[in-house]
């Protein structure tokens, strides 16, 4: 077995992504992806069950896995019980662990994300923090997000949030020992070296 | 679907009807915190239900493991210590506001139950990272199913129904179920992937009318990185888009979904697509309203609208509360919680609100 296909084999999500697939297209047909980008998960699925390495090392390098909007539509469709969506997750980790993604530009956007989502996990334990959804990088969510922003405290606590104060409620801010133990998990389990990695573009 | 049919009894859940610990949603609190507050407020104060709110729980950090920074087993330790809270509180059923977490609880649980020597390493990881030790949850019920359990008893306390109160005719509703909710985990809904009856059961308990539409099981288009990198954002209109498109013949009165990034999207791209194009999905050029299952449910049950955050939507809600005769204050609506005027939001070159 080649290394490539060693280090999918380890990924409990690429173990039960894939079982058997007959090629039969489904998941493309129903893939909101494929829609709109070069991107054919049934044409992946097959490249990961033929266990070619020299192909397998060429998908790593290229912009087609990271196509994928993790929706897992394909789940549910697929006759043969597989699950294309896990098997890009697996794929892309290695991609990542092996610092493939590096060579394709979709790839290489992973680096702003760890940029960005990790940093706001990491600081305050939130995805997503709205100090940080600024308006100006997110015009798509139209002038009542900038009024929102713009009055962020009253807006909040109009409706019951209990923006950035202590306690129990929306958009609370965690308290220290919290912060604590969930840095300490990242540490642990190897979180925190995985967004430094891909935050650093390595 | 025949309800007496073996195919639907498959895919029916076990909902208790009490005795929750919450875990909210980073979504849903940033752009929609006044639902949160509803389900919590309808629940505990309407409803006279025990649920409990950990101030100690963190973000699942879903987001950012779909979006492939978070490995598995660190996000595998993040649920394993929201469990330990679980415990320590004393409960055994967990309530979650976000579909992406709902999916994910019961993606972890379920991998656990495939790999028993996984399970034992996170436990291992959650004691050398945080001391803690953590019993399984019996039951991972998100918020709409919880909602559509008690669908009855809220109906008997109703103010309001959906009905228009000029032709009392039942309103015409299209839902969109979250992804996540049922396509991976199909058992673990109500109704499975192909017939959620989530939202529709809510809607119909409540006097409304379903309306099928060829996209009803579209993805809303979040796609995770591909919305949290600007130039990515073309795949996440694209899939709204579709999904408006196929809605608009039926004319609804307005939208109903389960998760808070669906709302999100079907709410905001509506405004980016009259900008970018110069169309609405309606007749009047407004945009068709969209509601979660918890704002639908408070406003029934008479909360002001504006206290539940109806005015944080881009598509403006008061042709749906007109419709169904729900009373408001149009001054009340951008004055903060002391009365103090706020200003108001811009108005769009397209959209009308």
């Amino acid at each position: 077995m080649g290394k490539i296909l060693q280090m999918l084999e380890q990924d409990i999500r690429f173990r039960e992504g894939l079982t058997a697939c007959m090629n039969c297209g489904i998941c493309t047909a129903i893939c909101p992806a494929a829609a709109v980008f070069p991107y054919d998960p049934r044409q992946i699925c097959q490249i990961v069950q033929s266990g070619d390495e020299t192909a397998l090392d060429k998908l790593l390098c290229e912009d087609d896995i990271w196509y994928c909007g993790q929706c897992m539509s394909c789940r549910t469709r697929c006759p043969r019980g597989n699950t294309p969506g896990y098997i890009i997750t697996a794929l892309r980790r290695v991609s990542i662990l092996t610092g493939k993604y590096l060579n394709s530009e979709q790839g290489r956007k992973q680096q702003r994300i760890a940029q960005n989502v990790g940093l706001n996990l990491l600081t305050n334990g939130y995805c997503i923090d709205a100090d940080l959804v600024h308006p100006l990088a997110h015009l798509e969510q139209g002038p009542v997000w900038e009024w929102i922003y713009e009055n962020r405290e009253q807006a909040y606590e109009k409706c019951g949030a209990n923006y950035k104060k202590s306690g129990a409620g929306a958009l609370r801010a965690m308290d220290e020992t919290t912060m604590k133990e969930f840095r300490s998990i990242f540490d642990v389990t190897g979180g925190s070296d995985y967004i430094k990695k891909i935050a650093e573009g390595e | 679907m025949n309800k007496e049919s073996k195919v639907w009894k498959n895919y029916q859940k076990e909902i208790p009807e009490d005795h929750y610990f919450y875990v909210r949603s980073c979504i849903r609190q940033t752009f929609f915190p006044g639902a949160e507050a509803s389900l919590l407020r309808l629940l505990r104060n309407d409803l006279n239900r025990d649920v409990f709110e950990d101030a100690r729980h963190t973000c699942c950090t879903g987001i950012g493991y779909h979006a492939d920074i978070i490995p598995l087993e660190t996000i595998m330790t993040v649920m394993a210590r929201q469990f330990s809270l679980m415990n320590e509180g004393g409960y055994s059923n967990m309530l979650v506001s976000c579909v992406t977490s709902f999916g994910l609880y019961c993606e972890v649980l379920d991998m656990w139950e495939h790999s028993p020597e996984l399970e034992a390493k996170i436990r291992e990881q959650l004691f050398q990272s945080t001391g803690r030790e953590f019993d399984k949850p019996k039951h991972v019920v998100h918020g709409s199913d919880l909602v559509y359990r008690l669908r009855d008893e809220i109906k008997r306390k109703n103010v309001y129904q959906l009905i228009n109160k000029e032709t009392n005719q039942p309103l015409r509703v299209v839902e969109h179920v979250g992804c996540h909710y049922a396509k991976i985990f199909p058992h673990k809904s109500v109704g499975g992937a192909e017939f959620p009856e989530v939202l529709s059961g809510m809607i119909e308990a409540w006097g409304g009318e379903v309306i099928d539409y060829p996209e009803r099981r579209h993805c809303c288009g979040f796609g995770f990185r591909h919305y949290l990198l600007q130039e990515n954002r073309g795949y996440s209109i694209a899939q709204t888009r579709t999904k408006l498109r196929s809605m608009e013949p039926y004319q609804p009165d307005f939208i109903l979904t389960n998760c808070p990034g669906c709302t999100m999207f079907l709410d905001r791209w509506q405004y980016t697509l009259a900008e970018m194009e110069g169309v609405t999905y309606d007749q009047k050029g407004r945009g068709i309203p969209v509601l979660s299952y918890e704002e639908l449910a408070a406003l029934l049950m008479g909360f002001d609208p504006w206290e539940i955050g109806l005015h944080m939507h881009q598509v403006q809600v008061e042709q749906l509360l007109d419709k169904i005769g729900i009373r408001y204050d149009p001054d009340m609506k951008y004055r903060a919680k002391n009365g103090d005027y706020m200003g108001k939001p811009a108005a769009p070159d397209v959209l009308i609100v």
